[in-house]
């Protein structure tokens, strides 16, 4: 017995089936302990209650719901909600991040310390206050009666009220598709082998593919559309409250400004990080060759910052999208409110907690196989990108 | 023939002036938009902030109300919850006391010489302690004040202390068992520490004060606050982990084969030539985790602790300076950003000087 413990590849064994058995042991217990717990107190575990109603009701939905539906739909409603405000959160914030990043990287000192000022602040105060304070100050703002009004929409304390169409769901997402289709489409027709002509019979194509897309978009929004009302419904005031249109509740505009001006400051960062990564004789090459400034920026810096920075942009979004769980703290419905809701009402913990881990591991794999996808695409092969 | 160059005179004040921010129609146009920008947002925030701002407490929340500025009566009148909370208030001394033992502590191990294992530990050892005995009381003529009445700035600092004690050194346990040989326990180690890193913080915290207690032992559930600790402390050590390993992987493969070869033992290798060479690595990336960790620890606020974002809340949000929000906020959030700004901007200078030592 001694004998067998002085022999190196029976120790090693030994001490990983110690190492992995224990954890498993420390799982399995709290999962016995806990079934026992919850059994105690008249919970039954299994996935059954995913088809039971809940009996409670969420204030943002962009699928329609009520308090008879089923558990899963909730968790759905809540899925959906975390993507929709993680990508119009994301969209902002990179839209701020590059306005700023590219004013701290400007050959202008003011525009630099401009952008320097702005990181330094958004950056080094916790997301959280932050989505405190702008949940505060919109909570704030002037009831329906006195709201602020400019080209149909309104901003009141109860929300941002925006005119939305009047058209049918289905339709409303095929037309969303028929949206994207338009973006993605001259992208994989210029990508695509199938087509060798050169560039500007190409353009032709794609640009025909676009239109193709957008009409597609347009019959499809007009055949769509509600009977016996005009397309746009605006928001008004209807007694003491507002009736039509599209309400988006404070705790979304909330987390929403806040995600993209906190996000935004360190998506400056990498953008920054980005063009400095630039070879300087790449930008002398492309000058020396009698490029214009706008041309060089376009063809050549802003080319190699991107790739340089997708790496690190793939991980400040998944953050951000982790970071939308901040909701709970003003209220908002997304998937980890809609797990503790559930936690709270049904009692099934170990279940609901195992639904939150799957949901944000697919959702932050995917993101990461995507960004992957397209670091593969645009890498550059060779070493092109040194100094 | 002798040649005489003739240095071209130094532009005068104006010529510097265009040079540097009217070179070209755009640079012109970029400058004046800048310009512009600036001068409005600091003449309004001045404006707020100062000029018309009320600061005395004398005309109460009244006299508050009325005026166009900032109002920082509240302040005035609520500092004590927002940096206490619900703490004695014949006690709160102890709390502002424990308040600078943590800030001695954290500049004390931010001085070169501390920077040995032995140091270091000697000065978070005893820091954390005596802000404990601070802060608990019970020894010493101290009357015991439990953990359900800590709140405020002390809370925080608190739970970022002990998050980065226990974190840091499973932080190294867990670099360690992901780089081992034995692929087992290599391949477990990483799915923990990715597991954990794709879960949000909030989840973790949650999961640990609200749903773990269903999962342990009654005896061995304890207090809230240190379960909420313990996550955070885990949710710390996965992140730092992967910094530790990269810093680790920094280290010249011949080091660890040299002192192999001189028969120094495991623990030796790892103390003496792989860990020290990989902490100093390691050291930017690890002063940003602790800015992050710093920033993070205003997240238990959503489990129900009186920290100081809730204590803040609690300041505007009770009877008569309901409007006053914004001036609370603005105290907050100068707090934490004089924290995480001097850890940032040390973490700055850091990276400056390892960068020269390494030309």
């Amino acid at each position: 017995m001694v004998g067998l413990l002085r022999n190196q590849k029976v120790r090693n064994a030994l001490l990983q089936v110690f190492y992995v058995g224990s954890l498993a042991a420390l799982v399995l217990a709290g999962v016995m302990i806990a079934r026992r717990n919850l059994a105690e107190q008249g919970i039954t575990s299994g996935f059954d209650f995913l088809y039971k109603s809940t009996g409670w009701d969420v204030s943002f939905s962009l699928l329609p719901v009520t308090a008879n539906d089923p558990y899963w739909w909730f968790f759905l409603i809540g899925i959906i909600n975390t993507l929709f405000l993680g990508s119009i959160g994301l969209m902002m914030a990179t839209i701020v991040g590059t306005v700023v990043g590219l004013a701290r990287t400007s050959s202008n000192e003011l525009a630099r310390l401009l952008g320097r000022t702005y990181v330094d602040i958004f950056r080094n105060i916790p997301l959280i206050l932050q989505v405190f304070f702008w949940y505060a100050i919109i909570t704030h703002l002037p009831t329906p009666r006195a709201a602020h009004e400019a080209w149909g929409v309104l901003l009141t304390s109860r929300g941002l009220y925006l005119p939305a169409p009047n058209i049918g769901g289905v339709a409303m997402a095929l037309a969303i598709v028929a949206v994207i289709a338009a973006v993605v489409l001259p992208v994989w027709l210029g990508r695509t082998s199938r087509l060798s002509q050169p560039v500007g019979e190409r353009l032709a194509i794609q640009l025909a593919g676009v239109a193709a897309a957008l009409a597609c978009a347009a019959v499809i929004l007009i055949v769509g559309r509600l009977p016996d009302l005009p397309l746009l419904d605006f928001p008004a005031l209807q007694g003491l409250n507002l009736k039509g249109g599209f309400r988006i509740p404070p705790e979304f505009s909330a987390l929403a400004v806040a995600i993209a001006i906190y996000g935004g400051s360190y998506i400056a960062e990498i953008v920054r990080g980005g063009f400095k990564a630039v070879g300087k004789g790449q930008v002398e090459a492309a000058l020396s060759l009698g490029l214009s400034p706008w041309r060089v920026f376009t063809l050549v810096k802003l080319p190699l910052a991107l790739r340089a920075m997708l790496p690190i942009l793939a991980n400040q979004y998944i953050w951000l999208i982790k970071a939308t769980t901040m909701g709970i703290a003003v209220g908002f419905t997304d998937f980890f409110m809609i797990v503790a809701l559930t936690i709270n009402h049904s009692g099934q913990t170990l279940e609901a907690i195992g639904i939150l881990m799957a949901g944000f591991l697919t959702i932050n794999l995917s993101l990461a196989a995507v960004f992957n996808r397209i670091n593969k695409a645009i890498a550059l092969k060779g070493n092109q990108l040194r100094g | 023939m002798e040649m005489v160059v003739v240095a071209p005179p130094a532009p005068g004040a104006l010529e510097d002036l265009r040079r540097r921010f009217f070179a070209t129609p755009l640079q012109a146009l970029l400058s004046l938009v800048s310009l512009a920008i600036m001068v409005l947002l600091a003449w309004k925030l001045l404006n707020w902030a100062i000029f018309s701002a009320v600061f005395t407490t004398s005309g109460g929340p009244e006299a508050c109300q009325a005026a166009a500025g900032a109002c920082w009566s509240v302040i005035a009148a609520r500092w004590r919850i927002i940096l206490f909370g619900l703490y004695p208030f014949e006690e709160q001394w102890r709390s502002a006391l424990a308040c600078v033992t943590v800030v001695a502590m954290t500049v004390l191990s931010c001085i070169p010489a501390f920077w040995t294992g032995r140091r270091i530990a000697l000065v978070w050892g005893t820091g954390t302690a005596l802000y404990y005995v601070l802060m608990k009381g019970g020894v010493l003529g101290l009357p015991y004040v439990g953990e359900e009445a800590w709140g405020g700035l002390a809370l925080t600092l608190f739970i970022f202390v002990t998050t980065c004690l226990i974190g840091f050194p499973l932080a190294i346990c867990l670099a360690l068992l992901r780089r081992s040989d034995l692929p087992w326990i290599s391949r477990t180690t990483g799915l923990i520490i990715d597991g954990v890193r794709s879960l949000p913080l909030i989840s973790i915290l949650f999961t640990f004060a609200i749903v773990l207690p269903f999962a342990l032992p009654q005896w061995l559930a304890g207090d809230k606050l240190y379960r909420v600790i313990l996550g955070s402390a885990l949710f710390f050590s996965a992140y730092q982990a992967e910094i530790v390993r990269g810093g680790m992987q920094g280290v010249p493969k011949g080091q660890e084969e040299a002192a192999m070869a001189l028969g120094m033992s495991y623990w030796q290798r790892i103390g003496r030539i792989l860990l020290p060479q990989a902490m100093r690595n390691a050291l930017p990336a690890t002063i940003n985790q602790f800015v992050v960790a710093f920033k993070e620890t205003s997240l238990v606020v959503i489990v129900g602790f009186f920290e100081i974002l809730a204590s803040g809340n609690a300041a505007y949000g009770t009877g008569d300076w309901r409007f006053a929000y914004v001036e609370v906020y603005a105290f907050i959030a100068l707090i934490y950003f004089v924290f995480v700004f001097s850890l940032s901007r040390y973490g700055a200078f850091l990276e400056r000087r390892m960068s020269v030592g390494e030309r």
